[in-house]
């Protein structure tokens, strides 16, 4: 990486932000200070795909890549929960077409996993807040040192803190407040301590918000509780098909850790599944009361309020949509909506599993990008995986020490697909012929 | 032949250590990053009172190891009595890459009615 620095420039630069008032202030001189030139690097690992396919490593190195967006010009916005020299953002562009980042610049000073480009804006959050800069027209962030703080003071209490988000065509923004709970228990993932009825978390956290896109400053007091009973949300977009909220829940942890009597080390490790559910305004997934069992394909009462792994409940909760095995950790969702995939793909749903920590002893899973098709905003064939090897092979997965987990998806303008990785900050670009 | 101390209380301590902690801490020791913190670390290999301590009360305190936070909460014990978490104390102690002094049962004892 190189930077290039003029003095000259340095004291434009700081004349410039002096006189912040203007938004007319020529961006680019502010920009072209602390843009760098990228060299591509080698890949430690080769991704598994499906014939036809192609992966290359788009950049690297970035620590801990969350999610990613794209502007129609090409740029790329990374948001990073860890940081870089004090930066939590990275921009990236393929400035000579070879579908590799050679150029960098990066600023942001909270750390997060969301972000998304909508309307002319960026959007990304931190643990508790959510801001927004402007856009240039050419897709770069017109002053990168003054978002507009959208909304503030959402809960984070140490447990599925990210505030992963998206937008829909009507001016809302849907964030996710996971749930700072396991299961609800009284002791938090003490054996046999049952659940809190009723959950006194519900309120606040386990589920979606709903906020405006464009109003400053909002706290819960402004934003709808949009969905509740989902313990949490890191994967989710907007479909466009439908026009409805999609997500992907992470599912509770440790049904024989906490009930051993109950539940076997294989159960513990396949259930309950991972669930893909369409949202409406009201909607109730049914967390922390019921956990859905994908073997028996039911809503099952959690063994922390009198479940036995064998009593459904849940009556009034909705069902999933599409259901993967326990514990993948869906950490990003993306209704593919391009023309360079094949026609099988166009409009279906693209997942990051990010891999499992909590199936042990027995092997972890996951470390892999899922697909499922769609037709008619419906599900209409079996889930595949659709991009391999991110762990770096069989053995990394099985123990769960995976060289990279995927994190992030997002599609550029010319229908690639691209995949983020939060253990090192690999981004891998990945096109079809 | 018939085996050591040590070699009882690490062969014992393993079996707690699979029963009640792999999950979390995982089979090797490296835990989760970001949700549960590894064990070969100074709160493992130092002083024993807080470490028995951490395996009675559970922890809430969000451990900063190597700059990575650790989220998830331990619970509190559960049913292991003293000569269990002497051994699985002195298993972790002694796995991982940590080599250091064992626990003893009146040292689990000793530190326990101290925190009553």
């Amino acid at each position: 990486m190189k930077q290039t620095r003029n003095k000259l420039i340095i004291g434009m630069v700081l004349l410039t932000t002096a006189c912040h008032a203007s938004v007319t202030t020529n961006p680019v001189i502010l920009d072209t200070d602390r843009v760098f030139k990228l060299t591509p690097s080698k890949p430690d690992i080769s991704l598994t795909l499906p014939n036809g396919f192609n992966a290359t490593v788009f950049a690297s190195g970035l620590g801990k890549a969350r999610h990613i967006t794209i502007t129609p010009s090409g740029y790329i916005y990374v948001k990073l929960a860890s940081s870089k020299k004090g930066n939590t953002i990275v921009r990236l562009k393929d400035q000579n077409g070879d579908g590799v980042a050679d150029e960098e610049f990066d600023f942001g000073s909270f750390r997060g996993t969301g972000i998304k480009v909508k309307n002319g804006w960026l959007y990304a959050s931190s643990d508790q807040e959510v801001f927004r800069f402007k856009l240039n027209n050419d897709g770069t962030v017109a002053n990168p040192a003054q978002p507009e703080k959208i909304i503030t003071g959402l809960i984070a209490r140490g447990e599925h803190e990210p505030k992963a988000f998206t937008l829909d065509n009507n001016g809302n923004i849907y964030v996710n407040i996971g749930a700072y709970s396991n299961s609800c228990q009284i002791e938090d993932r003490k054996v046999g301590s049952m659940g809190r009825k009723p959950c006194p978390i519900l309120d606040s956290a386990g589920g979606i918000w709903q906020f405006k896109e464009d109003k400053l400053n909002q706290t819960y007091a402004d934003g709808i509780r949009y969905a509740t009973g989902l313990r949490n949300v890191v994967g989710l977009d907007w479909n466009t098909t439908t026009n409805t909220l999609f997500v992907m829940q992470h599912g509770r942890d440790q049904l024989h850790t906490i009930f051993p009597a109950l539940f076997t080390d294989k159960q513990n490790a396949e259930l309950p599944a991972e669930c893909m559910y369409e949202l409406h305004k009201g909607s109730n997934a049914g967390w922390p009361y019921i956990y859905y069992d994908q073997i028996q394909d039911k809503k099952i009462l959690a063994p922390e309020y009198g479940g036995d792994g064998k009593k459904t409940a849940g009556e009034d909760a909705i069902n999933p949509v599409y259901t993967f095995p326990g514990h993948l950790a869906p950490n990003g969702l993306l209704f593919y909506t391009g023309h360079q995939f094949p026609e099988k793909y166009r409009n279906g749903a693209f997942i990051a599993f990010h891999g499992s920590w909590n199936r042990a002893p027995e092997p972890q899973e996951g470390f892999y990008v899922a697909f499922v098709p769609f037709r008619n905003g419906k599900p209409s064939g079996k889930w595949e995986i659709f991009a391999n090897g991110f762990s770096g092979g069989p053995q990394n997965t099985a123990s769960g020490g995976a060289l990279h987990r995927p994190c992030g998806l997002a599609e550029g303008p010319d229908g690639s697909l691209y995949v983020t990785d939060d253990v090192q900050g690999t981004i891998w670009r990945i096109t079809y012929k | 032949m018939k085996k050591s101390p040590y070699r009882l209380s690490m062969d014992s301590g393993k079996k707690v250590y699979t029963l009640h902690c792999v999950s979390c801490h995982q089979p090797d020791g490296i835990g989760i990053p970001n949700v549960n913190p590894p064990l070969n670390c100074k709160q493992v290999t130092g002083d024993k009172n807080k470490l028995i301590e951490m395996i009675i009360k559970g922890s809430s305190a969000h451990a900063e190891i190597n700059g990575i936070v650790y989220n998830n909460v331990m619970p509190p014990n559960s049913g292991l009595n003293d000569q269990e978490i002497a051994d699985v104390l002195t298993y972790i102690r002694n796995s991982f890459g940590n080599k250091t002094s064992a626990v003893k049962v009146s040292e689990v004892k000793s530190a326990s009615s101290n925190l009553k």
